[in-house]
């Protein structure tokens, strides 16, 4: 009789539901799950919008976005985060080549990119706070915080997925369901970029032509 | 290192979801102009018009939006039966209703409910 071997291959994905596959449509519910959850959080992201829009000219004496906004520095961030764009879109090239190296390499340069974006913005914000202009200052500053506050932590928890991915791929190597959460993640990462190209265009760059 | 399941997935993949090389730097480049391009209208000015400068600065963030759903999330008619590009069109709808409607009824409130303000900057004096 056959010997049930504890370290077979399979044990891995047995945990996971084996895709109704034959409809050739697509491969997983997990990844049309995914993009939904992405659309409710662009909504999240439209309140935020719609509420800075609304307190943006709320200055109760305090600084104006002409005086506190600093362009070079957005323009910046706004480069860093592109080219981080491009670079997850090379791993995901090297994943369909199933390259397990070079996935590890260009998840890590993203990764990099996104500390350096964020590094970027906690500068910005501690400039802004150090002169005055903190949340509490005045309705303009309560929205613009939240808004890229909200932005940059999201972009936060996607350093930490991709840190958590060069562990499961250095471990498991890119199986289905490494591939499927790497998948996931770029959509997520993309899907930050999406949303900075409206807090750059609707708060920074509208906001100096005041 | 990789599980046997792998060539299965690759049996059915139908590429929708990761786009190639082309894709990418197609994309790329045609983010990049569209970014450089509104960041130097407002930071040189050579429209003196603020309001002309913020209509095509707004033009040039729409085009960039269709640019990365396209060429990087790969949202298009087939990808997922059609789901994507469905989902996507109805949080479109919702996101401007949600900031065009907020945007438009704050604006009412404050002009015909607050007489005598009539500088709308300053409503931060409310006692």
């Amino acid at each position: 009789m056959l010997k049930p071997t504890p370290a077979a291959p399979v044990d891995r994905d047995v945990f996971h539901l084996d895709e109704a596959d034959g409809h050739g449509s697509h491969s997983s519910p997990v990844l049309l799950g995914f993009w939904i959850y992405l659309m409710s959080d662009a909504l999240i992201f439209a309140s935020l919008f719609a509420t800075y829009g609304v307190l943006s000219s709320s200055f109760a004496g305090g600084p104006s976005q002409r005086e506190i906004f600093e362009l070079p520095l957005v323009a910046l961030n706004t480069a860093i985060l592109l080219v981080s764009s491009i670079t997850y879109g090379f791993a995901m090239l090297a994943m369909d080549k199933g390259r397990v190296r070079t996935v590890q390499a260009w998840l890590a340069v993203t990764a990099l990119l996104g500390i350096s974006f964020v590094s970027v913005e906690l500068y910005e914000f501690g400039k802004l706070i150090h002169e005055g202009a903190t949340p509490q200052r005045s309705g303009f500053l309560s929205g613009f915080f939240t808004l890229v506050g909200t932005h940059g932590l999201h972009v936060s928890v996607g350093i930490l997925w991709i840190g958590i991915m060069l562990v499961q791929v250095g471990r498991f190597g890119l199986n289905t369901i490494n591939k499927r959460r790497l998948m996931c993640l770029s959509m997520f990462w993309h899907f930050l970029d999406v949303i900075w190209i409206g807090v750059f265009t609707f708060v920074y760059l509208l906001g100096m032509l005041r | 290192m990789s599980s046997p399941a792998d060539t299965d997935l690759h049996a059915h993949d139908d590429g929708q979801t990761h786009g190639t090389r082309k894709s990418y730097l197609i994309g790329f480049a045609l983010s990049a102009i569209l970014t450089i391009i509104p960041f130097w209208l407002v930071m040189a000015r050579p429209v003196a018009d603020a309001n002309v400068t913020a209509a095509i600065v707004i033009v040039f963030a729409v085009a960039q939006i269709l640019v990365h759903t396209i060429c990087f999330l790969h949202v298009n008619t087939t990808s997922e039966g059609g789901w994507t590009l469905l989902a996507y069109v109805f949080t479109g709808v919702l996101l401007v209703i949600t900031i065009a409607g907020s945007l438009w009824i704050m604006y009412h409130l404050n002009t015909n409910m607050m007489p005598g303000m009539m500088d709308t900057g300053q409503a931060s004096t409310t006692p």
